[in-house]
């Protein structure tokens, strides 16, 4: 078992003829994904590297029988690429696109959320790779082997950083979500936590939050009522000064809100354990799998 | 990205948003004439990114020339809290019945737009929030459904405005919040929303964040880009299409990805150091984007090391060490540099920097020994506070304190 993509996945990648998304959507066949399909208007007919292409994400669910999608396509697009997957009924779409528009966010989750019959990961995030089933995205997935950590986060290097810091002491992982770090993402912490709840493969989850909103905060609420499985937290940004966007869109102290102490702080409380830097989550996380071992 | 009073307030214009008479000036003679067209009396405005411009003596009414003159000359070129006034703002005095607050907010939280009224305005948000919790009033809008006339009644009653201006306030707020829409805002605020003697409503402040991811589509709002006030480094970054946020330590630092990056300041700071800057270098392993980077980094006179930590995914610690042998090339650099090469290929970008015998430079494996060895290398970091421009706040926070001055 794993969560969001497995074996089953049938891959269409939105924006397959494109550099980025040429190169990282045969990457991820070469892992083993079953990639079925890319799409890209005007071009259905072709292929890459014998890999169809059709004009429409719907045309890719009716002939290729995709049911996930990667959006690869640039930031003025991708709102428009999410919502066409969605209305093709694909069940879960990948945005690693970083740049897009707030507010086309916002239209795009609420209408996601009215139909909820599409999951959305991202956008601006490195995307899902459950180790030795699929990768969809551009996790290098070398780093990583199967076992019983799941990994959710909303950067993509301090997620391989962990992530490696704990194949060095021997764990694997069930499945690494990038949620995404962007103010408006499709999941929250608590989605992809509640699918770890429910994974028998994951022994314990590692969450990797930082500065801005209060995504963290809700989070520690969720674990404390909801969660059995032992969670370890790191959140990045406690030396960010207000005002300022760290990198990330979403990652910005705005005033006295979002504070990366403030959410350490939510989380304890929680009794969730919040590792001060990588390694020591990686040392917290070795040692709880190794009692439950 | 935040624009100036008078920018937002001819955002305000375009959507019908009421606003008094004013013009920009960028000289102490263009304040004059604005002033003489506008009639006096009149107030002149420092035009700066950061609040508290009153306080500072950035805000003063003139009531004829010889006074417009005279305090134009005083605000231009003046330095508040860290940012030159270059621009000023001349306005129509208005005389002041109440003084509201209004607001749209993009509430990522809620992942709605939040429309925000109250009747005691000119005073920052918390200090509202402290004086009555219960003085201002929220509500949520659905993004795909908009504002309806009901909000804004809703929103009137429950602030508890003057009974004559209902209607006229709710107008304001449903053409604030098409404003806030149509441009792409993160934020609009007016602090105060002003009554005046006649009954008007007008907004005598304006405070407006746009999404810069949004700015492709608002080619008026692209052009605005304010670099007054902006930090030299920070420009130069923005140049060079970096993205690189002066911090006030004397640790440089280069990482691939934000989150690392923000987990490399933390740990200098656990290893008693001081941050000088965040640069995200993202996927940039080239040697012409490498050199860039190390020379944004070295602008900054206080950096007295500079640490590399690079965890390679798509990136190459190879690249990375050849990127970085030739900027060292072509560079004069005299600082000490710690890298940290973890991922992908990272034993051949090891051997890379061992055989290329750089100046200076010392390899370490891991991240946290790497922050502890630039943090010894960079020795004392500058005093507390030096210098650091006050960032202007985010959503919600200190509206302006002077915005009842007038």
């Amino acid at each position: 078992m794993a969560i969001l993509v497995d074996s089953e996945t049938k891959l269409v990648v939105a924006g397959l003829t494109g550099r980025e998304g040429s190169f990282h959507g045969l990457n991820n066949r070469r892992y083993g994904t079953d990639l079925v399909a890319g799409v890209t208007p005007g071009k259905g007919g072709q292929d890459v590297e014998g890999v169809p292409v059709f004009n429409t994400v719907h045309d890719a669910v009716k002939e290729a029988g995709a049911n996930t999608a990667m959006v690869f396509v640039p930031p003025r697009f991708a709102a428009d690429s999410i919502l066409e997957a969605a209305d093709a009924g694909i069940e879960l779409v990948i945005c690693i696109t970083e740049g897009i528009p707030a507010h086309d966010m916002l239209r795009v989750y609420t209408h996601l959320k009215r139909t909820d019959a599409t999951r959305l990961v991202g956008p601006n995030c490195p995307g899902i790779l459950s180790p030795a089933k699929a990768n969809v995205g551009i996790i290098p997935a070398h780093f990583f082997s199967e076992g019983g950590v799941g990994l959710v986060s909303r950067s993509g290097t301090l997620t391989y950083q962990i992530g490696n810091e704990l194949a060095q002491r021997g764990f694997g992982n069930s499945t690494i979500v990038g949620i995404g770090g962007d103010p408006v993402v499709g999941s929250s912490f608590i989605d992809v936590i509640a699918e770890f709840e429910q994974d028998p493969e994951t022994e314990l989850i590692v969450m990797c939050g930082e500065i801005g909103g209060d995504e963290e905060e809700r989070t520690a609420e969720y674990i404390a009522d909801n969660v059995s499985k032992p969670v370890i937290a790191y959140i990045a940004g406690f030396t960010a000064p207000p005002g300022k966007t760290m990198g990330h869109a979403g990652a910005i102290v705005s005033g006295s809100k979002g504070t990366a102490a403030a959410k350490a702080e939510a989380l304890e409380a929680k009794g969730v354990r919040v590792g001060r830097n990588p390694t020591e989550v990686a040392d917290v996380a070795s040692e709880a799998l190794a009692r439950s071992a | 990205m935040d624009l100036l009073e008078y920018q937002g307030k001819q955002l305000f214009a375009r959507h019908g948003v009421p606003i008094p008479d004013g013009k920009a000036a960028t000289s102490v003679e263009n304040a004059v004439a604005a002033a003489d067209e506008l009639g006096y009396p009149v107030v002149i405005k420092a035009q700066v990114l950061i609040g508290g411009r009153g306080k500072a003596g950035g805000i003063k009414l003139a009531k004829d020339r010889d006074e417009a003159e005279r305090h134009a000359a005083a605000i231009i070129g003046m330095d508040i809290r860290g940012f030159t006034v270059h621009e000023l703002y001349v306005e129509k005095a208005s005389d002041i019945a109440e003084e509201y607050y209004a607001a749209v907010i993009f509430d990522r939280g809620a992942k709605k737009p939040m429309v925000m009224l109250s009747r005691m305005g000119g005073m920052e948000v918390e200090e509202i929030a402290e004086k009555d919790p219960n003085a201002m009033a929220r509500l949520h809008v659905d993004p795909l459904v908009g504002f309806q006339a009901f909000h804004g009644r809703r929103l009137a009653f429950e602030a508890g405005i003057a009974e004559d201006v209902i209607r006229p306030v709710g107008a304001l707020l449903e053409r604030l919040y098409q404003a806030f829409i149509e441009e792409d805002a993160m934020l609009v605020e007016v602090n105060p929303l002003l009554v005046t003697g006649d009954r008007k409503v007008v907004a005598l402040e304006a405070k407006v964040t746009v999404d810069g991811n949004a700015l492709y589509r608002h080619a008026e709002t692209a052009e605005l880009r304010n670099s007054g006030g902006e930090d030299p480094q920070e420009r130069m970054a923005r140049e060079r299409g970096l993205t690189y946020v002066k911090l006030d330590g004397n640790v440089g630092i280069l990482g691939n990805g934000a989150g690392l990056v923000m987990s490399t300041l933390d740990v200098v700071a656990q290893a008693g150091g001081r941050p000088a800057n965040f640069l995200d270098a993202g996927g940039g392993s080239k040697a012409e984007e490498i050199t860039n980077a190390v020379e944004v980094i070295l602008s900054d006179p206080k950096v007295t090391a500079v640490l590399f930590n690079i965890f390679g995914g798509i990136t190459r610690c190879d690249e990375v060490a050849n990127g970085l042998i030739t900027a060292f090339g072509s560079l004069d650099i005299s600082v000490p540099f710690v890298v940290r090469l973890d991922g992908t290929n990272d034993e051949d970008g090891r051997k890379l920097l061992a055989d290329a015998v750089l100046p200076n430079v010392h390899v370490e494996k891991t991240m946290l020994d790497a922050a502890s060895r630039a943090v010894e290398l960079a020795g004392d970091p500058p005093p507390e506070g030096a210098e650091q421009p006050g960032p202007p706040a985010g959503a919600g926070a200190s509206a302006d304190p002077e915005a009842g001055a007038e």
